[in-house]
């Protein structure tokens, strides 16, 4: 079972603002799923290798060639704060 | 509903602007909320430029789920956090349908980033089902189904994680495909869960499903899971089963399944048999775990996927910036919806440190004996048939409320996504005046056998010629 406490420290790893009256309702949400997730424990799983990815594929390699890519306007243009051309985010420091 | 064929003889009777142009007359009320961004400009450009091409979509009206990305229309995912964000460039799939003359009309309603099984997490309200108002239309692809069901186009795009495309075929009576994965590059398709999902082509018969996913299907370098390899999938339009066995995987038909949805279904397969195919029963005893260990890659992976809107490049950003994290949280709990922030919640705690191996671990290794199941049951079948969805369309408002009760209905969509195998779902009956959908499943990279079977199946029966009647 998890707690309000757990589901507001998921908020935080997750940044997503939990607010204080919200928390009730997602623990028991988040438990009910947690607890159909559980029924995974009753398959024997111990000789068996985890499916990452369908198709036995690695190592896609292409030639490393300059091809054409966004223009700097072109990749900023959507951003809601631009300063010199650049993404303006918020002070991290 | 409206087929590729009648389409290209109205532009050689008329012209494409004009045969455009009546298709966003049809769209402009939408009256079932099909859809978020009608292009009517850029559609009519295109329509008149693309006079005289000839392409194998010249000037075919095609709508396109919101969550792939279209250079200069808006694609929102349905979401808010992504409200006014307008894609510098095209997906692959938009790339090979304007190469094909296809005349792009409008992005279409779906779940909120492709998350949910009835069109009802949207941010712009729920898209209404046309066989009956009262009922959803499926989901995640809710709008790309229902605005082909209600004759506004003859194609639409959908994408399919855990049964989007298929789901929203079964409850509004038409065809959709959800490929091998590999098949149809993800490059533009903006991520939900990326080992699961594929763009699957949506339309109101197999032929016209067939010819899209033609269009759309092959090699691109820019998706590493790409596959290389082109084929020509249209040659697969024959009238004949004869030889083929068919499998039906008894717990497909398990607990909670309409009565009238496997009496549909049974007789699809007997009338097959008819035509020649032979079936037998096959097991698929890892089936009943297919949902948890769905949910759990699925969200884990959106956990991931999702971690990108922050709305520094794109999207929703408030006023008044404060420390990063307090910025980022407070932009990321107002632009995603409840469900969204739901699955990214549980996604989260799966993959956080000492919960890993107990659930994203765990349900990889599960994923695994799906898969076994579906190679071991293909063995010694060629396809195999069962219920797309174990009940007709469910009413609006009906399941929202319970989560878990709502991913139920994935029952039988998600094994196809964690094996990785194509699949397609077409009519096969009725119920209460509301569709029913039969699943075919078949082996890796063999769309040609099930493309075979549901044109054969198709040919032989009648309820492709059925549509809701719309005002």
């Amino acid at each position: 079972m998890i707690t309000t406490k757990d589901v507001e420290h998921i908020g935080w790893l997750a940044r997503l603002k939990m607010e204080e009256e919200q928390l009730e309702g997602y623990t028991d949400q988040l438990n009910s799923v947690l607890d159909y997730f559980g029924q995974l424990d009753e398959v024997d799983t111990k000789e068996v290798e985890p499916t990452y990815h369908v198709l036995e594929m690695n190592n896609v390699f292409r030639d490393d060639e300059v091809t054409d890519c966004l223009s700097q306007d072109e990749a900023i243009g959507n951003a809601p704060k631009t300063q010199d051309g650049y993404f303006k985010a918020p002070r991290i420091i | 509903m409206i087929t590729i064929s009648e389409i290209l003889e109205e532009i050689s009777n008329s012209s494409a602007e004009e045969v455009v142009s009546s298709c966003l007359e049809r769209i402009g009320p939408n009256n079932f909320n099909t859809f978020i961004t009608i292009a009517k400009e850029s559609a009519l450009k295109t329509a008149r430029e693309n006079e005289g091409h000839t392409g194998p979509l010249a000037g075919v009206p095609i709508a396109i789920k919101d969550n792939i990305s279209t250079k200069g229309i808006q694609t929102t995912c349905a979401s808010r956090i992504l409200g006014g964000y307008i894609p510098p460039y095209d997906a692959h799939v938009i790339e090979r349908l304007k190469e094909a003359g296809a005349v792009i009309v409008g992005k279409v309603n779906m779940d909120e980033f492709a998350m949910g099984t009835s069109t009802e997490t949207s941010h712009y309200g729920p898209t209404l089902n046309p066989w009956n108002t009262k009922t959803v239309p499926g989901g995640s692809s809710g709008g790309s189904a229902a605005t082909v069901a209600a004759g506004e186009v003859p194609l639409a795009l959908g994408s399919d994680t855990g049964g989007s495309v298929r789901c929203p075929a079964s409850f509004c009576g038409v065809v959709g495909l959800k490929p091998t994965y590999g098949v149809i590059s993800r490059y533009g398709l903006i991520s939900y869960a990326n080992s699961l999902e594929q763009i699957g082509p949506i339309a109101s018969n197999v032929a016209d499903m067939t010819l899209l996913f033609n269009v759309i299907a092959g090699h691109d370098p820019r998706d590493s899971t790409s596959v290389p390899g082109e084929k020509e999938y249209t040659k697969a339009l024959v009238d004949d089963v004869k030889g083929l066995t068919i499998g039906v995987p008894k717990e497909y038909f398990g607990e909670g399944i309409d009565q009238a949805v496997e009496k549909s279904v049974w007789d699809g397969v007997h009338r097959l048999e008819d035509l020649g195919a032979s079936w037998q029963e096959v097991e698929m005893p890892h089936t009943k775990y297919a949902l948890a260990a769905y949910y759990v890659i699925a969200m884990s992976e959106a956990s991931s996927n999702l971690a990108r809107f922050d709305g520094m490049r794109y999207g929703l950003r408030l006023e008044k910036d404060h420390d990063w994290h307090t910025t980022y949280s407070a932009i990321r709990a107002q632009g995603f919806g409840e469900e969204v922030k739901r699955r990214i919640l549980l996604g989260t705690y799966a993959l956080s440190a000492g919960y890993m191996d107990k659930y994203y671990l765990k349900a990889l290794k599960v994923r695994t004996l799906i898969k076994q199941d579906f190679e071991r049951a293909l063995k010694s079948t060629d396809v195999l048939i069962a219920p797309t969805m174990p009940t007709p369309a469910f009413k609006l408002g009906e399941k929202i409320s319970d989560p878990l009760t709502l991913y139920m209905a994935d029952v039988n969509t998600v094994p196809v996504n964690l094996s990785g195998v194509p699949s397609v779902s077409l009519p096969c009956g009725f119920s209460n005046g509301l569709p029913i959908g039969l699943q075919i499943m078949g082996k890796h990279f063999d769309e040609e056998t099930i493309i075979r079977t549901a044109y054969t199946f198709e040919q032989n029966t009648d309820f492709h010629t059925k549509a809701p009647e719309v005002a």
